[in-house]
């Protein structure tokens, strides 16, 4: 496991009260916190995916009750390709935060959160339709925009062909 | 032979009866039919009348647009985000112009705030009349549609006169706005202001009485505050509840912490608290933008940062700089800082957010849309389970649902 790094251009928020709740609860999950135009971003381990979720939800200085959104990015290339990003914000305090866990490409497979909140069932099926990662514990865990039977590959994955694999390059109609 | 049977001995279930068959029926809706506002199907597993189950199919307009956004630069993306919410244009571009700007870490000058908070009510209220004359009508009230769209019409005459566009209007940019109003413009929006609170009071004669309209908004679809949080809705459908989370508030943008006004709050969390709260931002929106133009500072309405906002015209023929940034602009686009962001802004159908991912470049490395609609439809199920079939056509409507956004 390489040690986490500051990326360029954000500050380290390892400082942000937030941030120091989680690495005092998950000091084996937490890896670093970075902030960018005031946005706090938690880099954690995806196997404590869910107890982090869990704590952030249930803890009465936290209360982060409201699901804003879950998607996921690729860094292909990189050793941990998939990036699953979590953001939550508490409605009664008034903050947000964000959460984000790598996963692997050849097991491409997170926790679930939806026994946490239900709105992130739907969420979670996008991410799985559009980039592929799988989400064990998902009550119905199958694609929402693309078809059931759609067989091309997970769209925002950086290697989906943008123009098509030829198949509708000319259309040849028998005479 | 008639058998004699006492009251001890009659049946007590009615499925000891032999002719009575109970059976759960599975029923396709749509996702063709006027009221599923755009192409959506649902699945509905149906008990007699009553819906035990209701599957959304999502997906019929879905054209990746996320995907769309990482081949272009930044404002090429502003023309995509009109078709997101289609009836709604304006509101979409405010919120991705300014998660753009958060991303930038850019200001825009006052006069421009205000601008855009202007236009930005004057949307609210026209998704607002769509939603309720689309309502209306679904439920049976004609006479709401031909109202609300009358008046409707009149404000996308402004927009015609801001952008010359009336759906598909374009008009935010990236540190600034398209151009500034017209005379006429503000002419025209005061004039409909001075009538527009009577023209909410006659909807409301329309409706506040009507059996019809009441029997099928009362306690219909009824969330409460704590699982509307968790599922995450938004907007009216959210305050409907109770929950006091409106972002124009809590993270105060544009003009809005300037400006007088309230946020309206439901009890019950059914249809019928959900109409009432959109009939009320109606008027809060009237006042919003009465109090803006009042205020309206003078000033530029573009940001003076050439390297992402094209210089005026006239100087781009005349100034040798103004002619670079125009064309490095206009072909490579302006480098974002490398880093992400989420920026939510309060649409009129709910927190519709962009959240950013930049690698240092002129395109977005991922762009992902919160779409209200989308994160709606999830707690569909949970909402429809238990009320009639015919429920289902107002518990859309409800949602102020339009698939564009929700299929992205």
């Amino acid at each position: 496991m390489k040690p986490f790094r500051i990326p360029e251009g954000m500050e380290n928020g390892e400082n942000h009260v937030l941030a120091q709740k989680i690495c005092r609860c998950f000091p084996e999950a937490y890896l670093g916190a970075t902030l960018f135009r005031g946005d706090l971003s938690v880099h954690i381990q995806r196997e404590e995916i869910v107890s982090i979720c869990r704590l952030l939800r249930d803890d009465a200085d936290l209360d982060f009750d409201y699901p804003v959104h879950i998607t996921s990015v690729d860094y292909m290339g990189e050793a941990e390709r998939f990036e699953v990003v979590y953001e939550f914000f508490s409605i009664r305090e008034k903050r947000q935060i964000r959460l984000k866990t790598r996963v692997p490409e050849d097991d491409c497979c997170i926790d679930s959160v939806t026994g946490i909140w239900q709105g992130a069932n739907y969420l979670e099926r996008e991410v799985y339709d559009m980039m592929g990662i799988r989400f064990t514990n998902h009550p119905d865990l199958q694609r929402i925009l693309l078809p059931d039977d759609y067989d091309e590959g997970y769209p925002l994955r950086k290697n989906f062909p943008m123009q098509g694999r030829g198949w509708r390059d000319s259309f040849d109609f028998p005479h | 032979m008639a058998v004699e049977v006492t009251p001890e001995e009659k049946p007590k279930e009615e499925n000891s009866l032999p002719l009575l068959r109970k059976e759960e029926l599975l029923l396709n809706l749509g996702p063709q039919h006027p009221s599923t506002h755009g192409v959506l199907k649902v699945i509905v597993t149906l008990e007699g009348e009553k819906v035990v189950k209701s599957e959304p199919v999502l997906g019929f307009l879905h054209r990746g647009v996320e995907k769309l956004a990482e081949s272009v630069t930044y404002n090429q993306f502003i023309p995509h985000t009109d078709r997101l919410d289609y009836v709604c244009a304006m509101y979409n571009n405010f919120a991705y112009v300014r998660a753009v700007e958060k991303l930038l870490d850019i200001t825009v000058p006052w006069r421009t705030e205000y601008l855009r908070t202007i236009v930005a009510e004057v949307q609210r209220i026209i998704g607002h009349l769509f939603w309720l004359g689309t309502q209306a009508l679904d439920i049976g009230a004609m006479t709401v549609f031909f109202f609300t769209f009358r008046d409707r019409e009149d404000l996308l005459d402004l927009f015609t006169e801001l952008c010359g566009a009336r759906l598909t209007t374009s008009w935010y940019r990236v540190g600034g706005v398209e151009r500034d109003f017209t005379q006429k413009f503000v002419d025209d929006l005061s004039k409909f202001l001075v009538t527009f609170d009577e023209k909410i009071d006659e909807y409301d004669t329309l409706l506040i009485n009507n059996r019809i309209w009441l029997a099928r908004t009362k306690n219909i679809a009824v969330i409460s505050g704590e699982d509307a949080v968790a599922f995450g809705l938004s907007g009216p459908t959210l305050r409907g509840s109770g929950v006091d989370y409106d972002l124009r508030k809590v993270s105060p943008y544009g003009a809005y912490d300037h400006v007088e006004w309230t946020v309206p709050l439901g009890t019950k969390g059914d249809t019928y608290d959900r109409y009432w709260i959109r009939m009320e931002e109606m008027k809060e929106s009237a006042k919003i933008i009465k109090q803006c133009l009042a205020q309206l500072p003078s000033g530029p309405f573009k940001a003076d940062i050439p390297q992402v906002v094209a210089p005026p015209k006239e100087q781009v023929f005349t100034d040798m700089d103004s002619m670079i940034y125009q064309f490095k602009l206009y072909t490579q686009g302006f480098k974002a800082p490398k880093g992400d962001i989420y920026c939510g802004t309060e649409a009129h159908k709910g927190e519709l957010g962009f959240y950013i991912v930049s690698q240092g470049e002129g395109k977005p490395y991922r762009l992902k849309i919160r779409a209200p609609s989308f994160v709606h439809m999830g707690a569909f199920d949970f909402m429809a389970k238990g009320y009639m079939i015919a429920d289902i056509i107002t518990i859309f409507g409800t949602y102020d649902i339009v698939m564009g956004e929700c299929d992205r």
